[in-house]
């Protein structure tokens, strides 16, 4: 260990903090040049678009080489952040109060970016990584007639280069991670032990990644505006960035959620906190231009919609982030709170977003969608259309319960806060619905479907649903979970029967399987797997809890199962001391038949004195066996402990089902080009 | 007669999507007011509680002191904990009833915030408890451990940066 | 360009957006000046009496090493005083109340001064030794008349107190006006404290 943190010493020469905060710099005088010089190039041959790759200016040449190097750029500052972190140099104030020479090195990078100047310099890193992503793709040609005209793509460039460039200054101004600490601590403060786990170091990678990558969007909508043209194949071309931007955002609110059930320990997986609520705001938003952006790419229509919620993805993530970053939502899990970066991302969000709603407004009337008004209720699209209108008003709502509390201290001075039962009451009669259209609008062909044919179609899954309502409603104590498992069951025959009757349609064979467009398999998955994150959540309502104190031998008997305090033990970690309990769960009391055996722990962390309660669960298909230990008192040489033990039915079935949606997400990454588009290419 | 048709289809899909946008906000508007009307927690401390008793079914955040030497623990016949202890605002004191874990920063003399209901007069019964901490704020205890060890000794000079608290090396060192 | 009800629509976003931006600009604006605090609890002494506590000692030359004496005081000599008292509540250990302390040594400097409104400072160590208490006030300004040593933070209770350090304003006649739950600053005083003091005299 010694020797590589000498190694990283070493290599800090090459790497050093002022490299990287050179390397920001200059990452951000090239974010500029990425904005400005496209920019300007484009305005120079804004004459006469018509004419497309014969009128270019020499500017735009600039754009893709100015995206690569400023991505290359943000990445050597990385480097030199990494070095710094291995090599345990505590000079950097990021470092020491976030490390410490005795974590484990996993955790020495993760922690770079637990608090707010590391996160957000991988903020930035990732949307240049997602501006280069953009750059890679080849552009029209004569050989690829197909893709993404290149004036098009150099405005998402130039576009992306903005955002970037407001960033990189926020960055460099009042929250650079490569400042100097004087004098220089020999040890580092140390990260909050509950942040060292393997699903929180990944969690703001996937998070970010999620909310920076809806950026892609928003540069599709303000180009569309400022050309004051959109059609089918601006749609086409969005698609595939709204449905990675918007997988990566599942994953990361899945993995965030299984966090706080497995590591917080509080037996929950979802509070409603204002920072979880930060995430599945812009989550709903985007799932709702997910659905518009096919339905323009079908169907020519919902441009000005598509736009808007591209608009308003973006800025409610960046939202989120600056109301977490500035303090004013009041979260259990905030970071460092300071005013002056809140105004640094005020000011930004005012001018990203001022900026683009301003030019919706102006300019919104040139874009005209052919066939507004002309599709039918009972066709997908508008299905999809009922649906984005009940996620827009969950959104709606979510938001309101979130902003009320400082609302209300703001104009009234009251205290209050909104909590789990104002959610629970306002979000799941607007969710029923939208799980019973998403069953009837996925069988439903582009158009329009008469009733009759739609209901017959709709038979199978149907019965299938209503026959297993009596089980369902046994099996779940409280009716609002049983009815609601049924609406995801009903989610999920639907896709399966949908999905089968095509399949069916075709000649058998794998190869004929495949024809089918992958679309059909991603929207399939996908919704399964919503089925699927719904029924873990009903499991979930109907969890069994138990809180006992209790001496080494007692038996506890909770949902059916036998657990047994065998003893407590002290443990010795790393960097914590811990005492252990030992629970045996059998069946039954003297059973031979051991379900599992779970260790529970209360952790000692000396070098940040602090204590946390180490979640013992066992993952079982059908349900969680879940223990904590909450306090261990001394009576007498008689030691017992407080514990509190949980069975969770399905609960794995919520994140499990998050996966399935990102992997619906993937599925649909490459979709075929439709027929239609193809033939408008111009050649 | 084939625009006709497809202009009254139009109208027909307009109306639709209109009815359904009203309906969506009609039902957003009448959620929220019914789930403000009471599901909204308010923050009250001992004294406004013991003023003005609201409904057993409303939730409450009550807010104060623990009062010190209050804390005891009792069981029920199950073998579940009940804890109960004091929170004072200076005014009035109030009883918790809580039957669960205590959060590591509990302490008595400490601010906490309880989650709960009022069962009776001066019976409250708490659902979640919460110790009120602040990063600005330093534990008396973390304060008196760093002057204890030389990691900051009030008379070298001003308080170190947050951000070092617990890596400053002694001075002289 | 003529407005016309599509240009309205398109325009709602925009509204709705600056409302709330308008909002999370007052409320950075609350955040540094302390008006506005999420993490702020109600504190019901406002607009109250001073509640009943027990008598506190202050500091004498016999319990301190450096002979810095200043009085304690009771209820009485607080409800009874005949100018406008600033109660801070504060602690040796609590390192944004030592941040404080050279600010209030010049608050208490600045109403010696004549024309200004009359104010004396008083101050009260939570959970605190005299020994400590008196080797910070040396080091970083003396600005209380009166001192009360809370060494069992009792009295904080009676008077609410949910972290140092506290400021209330106690008019005569033992009314608590004023209350911060945060570090006492110029922009404060301005603001909220000053008016309060020309009014009241």
């Amino acid at each position: 260990m010694a020797s590589s943190t000498l190694f990283f010493t070493h290599l800090s020469i090459f790497f050093s903090p002022e490299v990287g905060h050179f390397a920001l710099a200059l990452a951000c005088a090239l974010a500029l040049l990425q904005a400005l010089l496209p920019s300007l190039g484009l305005w120079l041959c804004r004459t006469d678009p018509a004419h497309g790759p014969s009128s270019q200016s020499p500017l735009l040449q600039f754009a893709k080489p100015l995206t690569y190097s400023h991505a290359l750029a943000l990445l050597l500052a990385w480097s030199c952040l990494i070095t710094a972190a291995l090599g345990d140099d505590f000079s950097l104030r990021l470092i020491a109060e976030t490390s410490a020479t005795s974590k484990p090195w996993p955790y020495k990078i993760a922690g770079l970016w637990g608090n707010h100047e590391g996160s957000l310099l991988l903020w930035v890193t990732l949307l240049s990584l997602w501006s280069s992503l953009l750059a890679t793709v080849p552009h029209q040609s004569l050989h690829r007639p197909t893709n993404i005209p290149a004036r098009l793509q150099t405005r998402l460039i130039a576009l992306l280069g903005y955002i970037s460039a407001g960033f990189l200054l926020f960055c460099l101004t009042t929250s650079n991670p490569f400042l100097r600490l004087w004098p220089v601590p020999l040890e580092g403060m140390g990260m909050n032990p509950l942040l060292q786990d393997p699903g929180l170091a990944l969690h703001p990678p996937l998070l970010y990644s999620g909310y920076v990558g809806f950026a892609v969007p928003l540069a599709f909508a303000i180009s569309a505006l400022l050309e004051g043209r959109a059609d089918a194949l601006w749609a086409h071309f969005m698609r595939p960035w709204v449905i990675s931007a918007w997988s990566l955002l599942t994953l990361g609110i899945a993995l965030g959620s299984w966090w706080s059930y497995a590591v917080l320990g509080w037996g929950g997986y979802w509070f409603w906190d204002p920072v979880e609520n930060a995430a599945l705001i812009p989550w709903l938003t985007g799932t709702a231009l997910l659905h518009s952006v096919i339905v323009t790419e079908k169907r020519s229509t919902l441009l000005l919609w598509c736009i808007l919620l591209a608009i308003a993805t973006f800025s409610l993530s960046l939202s989120g982030t600056f109301l977490v970053r500035s303090g004013i939502l009041n979260s259990v899990h905030a970071f460092a709170n300071d005013p002056a970066r809140g105004v640094f991302i005020l000011t930004l969000l005012a001018l990203f977003t001022g900026g683009s709603l301003l030019l919706f407004a102006a300019r919104s009337h040139k874009i005209t969608s052919p066939s507004f008004g002309a599709f039918h209720l009972f066709s997908r699209e508008g299905t999809i259309l009922v649906n984005n209108m009940l996620l827009c008003t969950l959104c709606a709502v979510i938001l309101t319960g979130t902003m009320y509390p400082p609302f209300m201290q703001l104009l009234f001075g009251r205290t209050l806060s909104v909590g789990k039962p104002f959610f629970d009451a306002t979000t799941i009669p607007l969710a029923l619905p939208l799980l019973a259209i998403i069953g009837i609008g996925i069988t439903l062909p582009w158009r329009y479907a008469p009733p009759a044919r739609t209901w017959r179609r709709l038979t199978p899954a149907l019965l299938i649903t209503l026959g297993n309502a009596v089980p369902a409603f046994w099996l779940f104590p409280s009716p609002l979970a049983g009815l609601s498992a049924l609406f995801a069951l009903w989610v999920i025959t639907s896709s399966v029967i949908d999905l089968a009757r095509r399949l069916h349609a075709l000649p058998s064979g794998l190869r004929s399987y495949l024809r089918l467009p992958r679309s059909l398999y991603a929207a399939c998955c996908a919704h399964i797997g919503v089925g699927i994150t719904i029924l873990g959540i009903c499991g979930m309502a109907t969890t069994q809890e138990r809180i006992i104190e209790a001496t080494a031998g007692t038996h506890i008997s909770l949902a059916g199962q036998d657990w047994c305090l065998d003893r407590l033990t002290p443990q010795h970690g790393p960097n914590f001391e811990a005492i252990e309990a030992r629970i045996t769960v059998r069946s039954a009391p003297r059973s031979a038949n051991i379900i599992t055996i779970l260790h529970p722990q209360i952790r000692i962390f000396p070098a940040q004195n602090q204590r946390t309660l180490h979640v013992a669960i066992t993952h079982r298909l059908f349900g969680d066996l879940y223990a904590v230990l909450g306090s261990v008192k001394n009576d007498h040489n008689q030691y017992s402990a407080i514990l509190r033990l949980h069975y969770n039915p399905l609960a794995s079935w919520i994140w499990l089902g998050g996966i399935i949606m990102a992997c619906g997400g993937a599925i649909s990454l490459r979709p075929r080009i439709p027929f239609r588009i193809r033939r408008k290419q111009p050649v | 007669m084939v625009v006709r048709s497809s202009l009254l289809r139009r109208k027909a899909g307009r109306f639709w999507i209109i009815l359904a946008c009203f309906i969506c906000f009609g039902s957003a508007i009448g959620l929220i007011l019914n789930a403000f009307s009471s599901n909204i927690v308010f923050f009250m401390t001992p004294s406004q509680l013991s003023a003005h008793t609201p409904q057993p079914t409303q939730t409450i955040r009550l807010g104060g002191m623990v009062v010190a030497g209050s804390l005891h623990t009792t069981h029920q016949d199950d073998g579940t904990p009940d804890i109960l202890f004091d929170i004072t605002d200076g005014q009035a004191a109030m009883t918790v009833h809580y039957h669960g874990i205590l959060p590591d920063l509990f302490r008595e003399g400490q601010s906490v915030v309880a989650l709960g209901r009022l069962k009776a007069p001066h019976n409250f019964i708490a659902s979640e408890v919460l110790a009120k901490h602040d990063e600005t704020y330093m534990p008396k205890e973390i304060a008196d451990e760093l002057q204890r060890t030389g990691k900051w000794d009030p008379r070298f000079g001003p308080p170190p940066n947050a951000s070092s608290w617990n890596s400053m090396i002694k001075k002289g060192q | 360009m003529t407005l016309n009800r599509r240009h309205l629509l398109t325009l709602l976003p925009l509204i709705g957006a600056t409302g709330l931006g308008l909002g999370f600009a007052r409320m950075l604006q609350g955040l540094t000046t302390g008006r506005f605090d999420p993490h702020a609890i109600n504190n019901p002494l406002t607009h109250y009496a001073v509640p009943h506590f027990a008598p506190l000692s202050g500091l004498t030359s016999s319990s301190t090493p450096q002979d810095l004496s200043i009085p304690g005081f009771s209820y009485e000599e607080l409800t009874t005083a005949n100018q406008p008292i600033l109660l801070n509540i504060w602690a040796s250990w609590c390192l944004p109340c030592v941040e404080e302390l050279p600010f209030l040594t010049n608050l208490a400097h600045r109403h010696t001064l004549p024309g200004a409104p009359p104010l004396t400072l008083w101050g009260m160590a939570y959970k605190d030794t005299p020994a400590n208490a008196e080797r910070i006030l040396q080091r970083y300004g003396q600005p209380f008349q009166r001192l009360g040593i809370d060494d069992d933070g009792t009295t904080a209770i009676e008077w609410g107190v949910t972290g140092v350090p506290e400021s209330f304003l106690i008019l005569p006649g033992g009314r608590i006006v004023w209350h911060t739950s945060s570090s006492l600053t110029e922009d404060l005083y301005q603001t909220e404290l000053l008016p309060l003091l020309h009014s009241a005299s």
